[in-house]
């Protein structure tokens, strides 16, 4: 059984379908690369296995247990974390306070918390940064911070959404270490990409979407020599 | 000594609070003696309001209602069952609260501007349920025959009695929102006003602990209001559940500093002093002179320190630190 299994997964909004029976499986302590041009439905179907939105329909499980349609918070609980696009830092707190807050999931004592949190800061390599008003941050910073507090909710799962774009080479270096210590820990991570650079060397698996189908699986090279995958790519370049 | 000492803020703290402590001997004239209580009563709804609208950020325009329900349910307690003031302002706490998952059920599903119009509405609602209730005494309102001083009955003939129960009831409001912003609540909360999306991607239930703040703080709100009316021993809608009062509620935060734990009291101590200034100043000199200065200072303080005046302090303390940290180097 794998951790995530994805069956049919259909996402309609309104007269447009994002995503069109998209089936895929993620196991535990993989890495997996969602890509695809703009437009493809990665965000979508991103958003519904993180409980944002209801399928139309198929199914999707997180270690055989059904979670296709439960709310974020409860997706959360069930062992799901996630970062968004941009990294929705909480700005009023400092960065241990962004961490403590996700630790609290599982930590209600605040002091035990914030050890949580100190743990993920130094994992994610903020700890210098842990009573710095977290608005203050750059957004290479900010998006660290966003995995760690993601992280502090001891997922079995990570979602990332493209936590790679818009960073310079070697902070894409440096985000590229902290996935790979996020899955040697134990955790999957799910990550919807652009920097092709970025995935593709570190990635088990791709799973590419175009216009809500998806149209190749495989590890990093079989994709990548797929003529379909190339035509998709070619198409939009 | 030095755990208390910590900051510049804490000393002020302290200072004020002895101060505080201190002034009912220091103060003679009732009428400042008044002013003090005023003071002290606004403060503490500022508070009670801070959690919800403050650090949860849920802006409610309607908190007098829970203002009215409180001084309303110990009013009518104790003139019908002859149920103890003490125990009528619990009730009036209690009743609030519970009143307030009908509140938080109605507004709670729209969010900003329409979260803030739609507690208006109840509020309002519920002000022209009293204004026709027989019961409660319509639109005349309900006096409470004064008996005689006591601590027992919380009915005193002097001010300085109620100076302490009040300075009491905001201190008690003070505590509470201590401990919450010290506890998982009050990381909750700030986590639900600065992003709710993310909040929920951490596996908080943002609707449940919205209620939770709704229903502390319309606890808080109404013992207040339960204490306005053994005070003023009369009460009608117009001065327990006008929106008029709702707005001073946030207000008095806003000015003072949303989400910080002494900011409403900050804010409280200048608005109230602004209002009573320019009345007794400009009062008498013409039709709403006195309103129209006191409009034009908080439209100031809102246009220039647009943090709160806390957090302007805040602001000036960090630049002053990172100034001396630079001559330092």
């Amino acid at each position: 059984m794998s951790l995530l299994e994805i069956h049919a997964l259909t996402m309609r909004f309104d007269g447009l379908v994002a995503n069109q029976e998209i089936s895929f499986t993620l196991d535990a302590a993989k890495i997996v690369g969602l890509i695809g041009p703009n437009g493809a439905g990665k965000t979508t179907a991103f958003n519904c296995v993180a409980g944002h939105y209801r399928p139309s329909s198929g199914r999707i499980l997180l270690n055989g247990q059904t979670i296709s349609g439960l709310p974020p918070e409860a997706c959360a609980l069930a062992g799901i974390g996630r970062t968004f696009q941009i990294a929705r830092t909480f700005t009023s707190m400092t960065a241990c306070e962004n961490v403590l807050t996700g630790a609290l999931l599982r930590h209600k004592r605040v002091n035990v918390a914030r050890e949580r949190a100190l743990h993920w800061l130094r994992f994610v390599q903020l700890d210098a940064f842990a009573d710095k008003p977290a608005g203050s941050m750059t957004i290479s910073e900010q998006r660290r911070l966003a995995v760690a507090r993601a992280l502090a909710t001891e997922p079995k799962l990570l979602l990332m959404d493209e936590v790679m774009a818009g960073l310079n080479p070697s902070e894409v270096r440096e985000m590229v270490a902290v996935v790979l210590r996020i899955r040697d820990s134990g955790i999957a991570c799910l990550i919807v990409e652009h920097v092709l650079e970025g995935i593709m060397p570190i990635a088990d698996k791709i799973v590419v979407l175009d216009r809500g189908l998806k149209i190749a699986e495989g590890t990093p090279a079989q994709v990548a020599a797929d003529t379909l995958v190339i035509s998709a790519y070619l198409w939009y370049a | 000594m030095k755990i208390l000492m910590k900051s510049r803020a804490q000393q002020i703290g302290v200072v004020a609070l002895l101060l505080a402590l201190l002034a009912p001997l220091l103060l003679d004239s009732p009428s400042h003696l008044n002013l003090a209580i005023l003071v002290l009563m606004a403060a503490q709804l500022g508070v009670a309001w801070n959690l919800l609208g403050g650090y949860a950020g849920q802006v409610s325009l309607g908190h007098a209602a829970f203002y009215g329900l409180g001084a309303y349910c110990s009013t009518l307690l104790l003139l019908n069952f002859g149920v103890n003031p003490w125990l009528g302002m619990l009730a009036g706490g209690a009743l609030a609260a519970m009143a307030s998952f009908a509140f938080g059920w109605s507004c709670f599903r729209l969010k900003g501007h329409y979260f803030a119009m739609a507690t208006i509405a109840v509020a309002e609602l519920l002000q022209i349920v009293f204004t026709n209730w027989e019961y409660a005494g319509s639109a005349v309102g309900v006096s409470i025959p004064f008996g005689q001083d006591s601590w027992a009955a919380m009915m005193f003939s002097g001010k300085k009695p109620f100076y302490c129960l009040a300075l009491g009831l905001l201190l008690l409001t003070l505590a509470a929102t201590w401990g919450i912003e010290r506890s998982h609540l009050g990381y909750y909360f700030r986590a639900i006003k600065d992003e709710p999306d993310a909040a929920r991607s951490l596996g908080i239930n943002i609707s449940r602990y919205k209620q939770i703040a709704l229903s502390i703080s319309a606890f808080f709100t109404a013992m207040g209001g339960s204490l306005y009316a053994q005070k003023e021993l009369y009460i009608d809608p117009g001065s327990v559940l006008s929106t008029a009062l709702s707005i001073k509620m946030a207000l008095v935060s806003i000015l003072g500093g949303v989400g910080t734990l002494l900011g409403p009291v900050v804010g409280a101590v200048v608005l109230t002093v602004i209002d009573e200034l320019s009345r007794s100043l400009f009062g008498g000199t013409g039709r709403g002179t006195d309103t129209i200065i006191y409009a034009a200072l908080i439209i100031a303080v809102a246009v220039f320190y647009p943090n709160g005046l806390v957090g302007w302090w805040r602001e000036r303390r960090r630049v002053a630190a990172a100034k001396s940290k630079g001559a330092a180097q």
